[in-house]
């Protein structure tokens, strides 16, 4: 049986990560088909009268204080921050896969370039760092959204991945690999990346679900992606001031942000459970 | 025989002062210190020592596979045919490896990429050398497969390394180290991890595979047994230097170093019979500390003061033989 099976047939026992992984196949969907089943995320129909309803049949979740309704806002919102999460997730770990592959592989003095380089970036205060681009750059499009948080956000993994080559490359099968005349880029492709994938994998589940959070908090402060274009985050903005009054306006993309965020983590705990080589009895 | 013998030619294998140091926080140690050594094409060689003693790392300094910060010392020479192996840049040293020179280890499992199977690795050692399609080298790892005695071979080649037992394991190890029909197959305690049945098995192998290729074959091991059985000629190692070379038979019949002494009145035998297992006093000394003057001297009953003070070199004892021991040129100072 094939390490991949076996991995697989762990994680299938673990309940935990089977609900989050369910979970995370369902948002998929509603964020992939969601948009089109529901009415114009944007549309106000009466900005008078229709502010701040309640839940009703005509509007499921209610409206915001511009009269647009709530539910096709949350299901559209969701595309845009599953897109930028999972968007940004894995491009910041194929940049630190890259990195932490070419640092662990390359000699000394890569490495320590690297690696330094590595160290005053992750230094920086990432949060401060994309509120002052994203005050500055005000009509920044999702696209120019996620790969600022993935410029910013692969420093972590390609650590990861370069401790991982590092104790990888002192294994026998590297050394009898080496050995063979096989030439050094196929070994790190052949014999290194397939045993970093099970680290890479988890870290870039878990990375979704933090990028989204990030997201939701740069957007609630209004910088990244701005109105009217709705996200979890400044949809939670326009309900803050109704909080009590109108709760349903916060609560829908609240508790959607929450249910994504459990729904990767659960996920990626489960997938390091399955797939860490040290769990393997 | 003797005709070519007498001819004076390039050996396939000639190893002059090779010396292999290890920077550490204590200091420099010399692993390998020294270390003169010929293998002829065809020839089975051993070489033999306590762990430690650094044939290990003679092997891997052979391909130069020693890391950092381990290096070879420079004024070491490893000719190949004639080639200087030292001399060679990365590409040319790749294309030796595998291809001309092959390395058995000694731990089949660990030498085995846990997460590809078998017959993927051994097509990897092919198409490192050869222009071949993926399909062309498939096909000759699944035959290499049958080479080595492995029954079934098309489903054992996309079996994992755990899948498979000890035995079948250093049999894929040697299908990977024979993709390429090296002419030098350097084994490094190839039987060491398997049952003695096995081990039989594994080795009967390899003599029937080294007499079908005729490739030359250094067999690393500490198993004297071994040694008297399968090889033509014998060094001895201790602390990083040779101290003994010699045919095996002659050896094993009047060996010249009282380490090779020690070492044979060491193996347990069934036709003398004895009350305890004899053993040599002490210890083989940490790389980084090797005794002043012989480097066994601590350990021999024969030392005096000329030992310890005067490193002896390689004295020539007879024809083709060899001993580092100043009792070469003082016989009477051994001890009764």
């Amino acid at each position: 049986m094939s390490p991949w099976r076996v991995a697989g047939r762990r994680f299938v026992r673990n309940r935990a990560a089977v609900a989050g992984a369910a979970l995370v196949a369902l948002l998929v969907l509603v964020a992939a088909v969601g948009p089109l089943c529901t009415g114009d995320p944007l549309a106000q129909p009466d900005p008078v009268r229709l502010q701040d309803r309640p839940p009703s049949g005509a509007h499921w979740l209610g409206t915001d204080p511009y009269s647009r309704d709530v539910l096709s806002r949350t299901v559209s919102a969701a595309r845009v921050s599953l897109g930028i999460g999972v968007g940004a997730a894995l491009l910041a770990v194929t940049l630190g896969t890259a990195v932490g592959l070419a640092a662990g592989v390359a000699g000394r003095r890569t490495d320590q370039l690297l690696m330094r380089g590595v160290d005053v970036a992750m230094a920086l205060p990432r949060i401060f760092f994309l509120l002052a681009v994203f005050a500055v750059w005000e009509q920044a499009p999702p696209v120019a959204v996620a790969l600022l948080i993935a410029l910013t956000g692969w420093f972590q993994t390609s650590r990861i991945v370069r401790a991982e080559v590092l104790s990888l490359r002192e294994a026998d099968f590297v050394a009898a690999a080496r050995a063979l005349g096989v030439p050094e880029g196929r070994i790190a492709r052949r014999h290194l990346l397939p045993h970093l994938a099970g680290p890479i994998i988890v870290s870039a589940s878990l990375d979704v679900g933090n990028i989204i959070l990030l997201e939701a908090g740069l957007s609630y402060l209004g910088l990244g992606i701005r109105p009217p274009t709705p996200t979890w985050g400044n949809m939670i903005m326009d309900g803050k001031d109704v909080l009590f009054s109108a709760p349903w306006v916060a609560l829908a993309p609240g508790l959607a942000l929450i249910l994504t965020v459990v729904a990767f983590n659960l996920a990626g705990d489960g997938l390091r459970d399955a797939l860490d080589p040290k769990a393997r009895a | 025989m003797s005709a070519a013998a007498l001819a004076p030619r390039t050996p396939l294998l000639e190893v002059r002062d090779l010396a292999v140091t290890f920077t550490g926080p204590g200091g420099v140690a010399r692993a390998v210190d020294g270390v003169d050594l010929t293998v002829d094409e065809g020839e089975t060689v051993g070489l033999v020592g306590e762990s430690g003693c650094g044939k290990s790392v003679t092997a891997l300094a052979l391909l130069r596979l020693i890391e950092p910060p381990g290096h070879i010392a420079h004024g070491s020479s490893v000719r190949l045919e004639g080639r200087d192996l030292l001399a060679l840049g990365t590409k040319e040293i790749r294309a030796v490896r595998g291809n001309h020179v092959a390395l058995v280890f000694q731990e089949p499992l660990s030498a085995l990429n846990p997460v590809r199977r078998v017959g993927a690795q051994i097509a990897e050692a092919i198409r490192a050398h050869e222009p071949v399609t993926r399909a062309t080298a498939r096909w000759r790892a699944v035959e290499l497969l049958g080479t080595v005695g492995i029954p079934d071979a098309p489903r054992r080649a996309s079996a994992y390394a755990h899948q498979l037992s000890g035995g079948m394991r250093q049999r894929v190890m040697l299908a990977m180290a024979l993709a390429c029909r090296p002419k030098l197959l350097l084994a490094d305690e190839p039987t060491t991890a398997l049952d003695v049945t096995i081990q039989a098995e594994i080795l009967e192998l390899l003599d029937g595979l080294q007499r079908r290729l005729g490739m030359a074959v250094l067999l690393i091991t500490h198993n004297l047994g071994i040694v008297a059985e399968r090889t033509r000629r014998v060094y001895v190692m201790y602390a990083g230097q040779i101290v003994e070379e010699a045919p095996t038979e002659r050896l094993f019949a009047a060996p010249a170093h009282p380490y090779t002494e020690g070492l044979l009145a060491a193996v347990p035998r069934l036709d003398l019979r004895r009350e305890r297992l004899r053993a040599i006093p002490g210890q083989v000394p940490p790389a980084d500390a090797w005794p002043a003057g012989c480097r066994f001297h601590p350990r021999c009953p024969h030392a005096w003061e000329r030992c310890r003070t005067e490193l002896p070199p390689l004295l020539p004892v007879a024809e083709g033989r060899k001993a580092r021991c100043w009792l070469v040129q003082e016989p009477d100072r051994r001890q009764a």
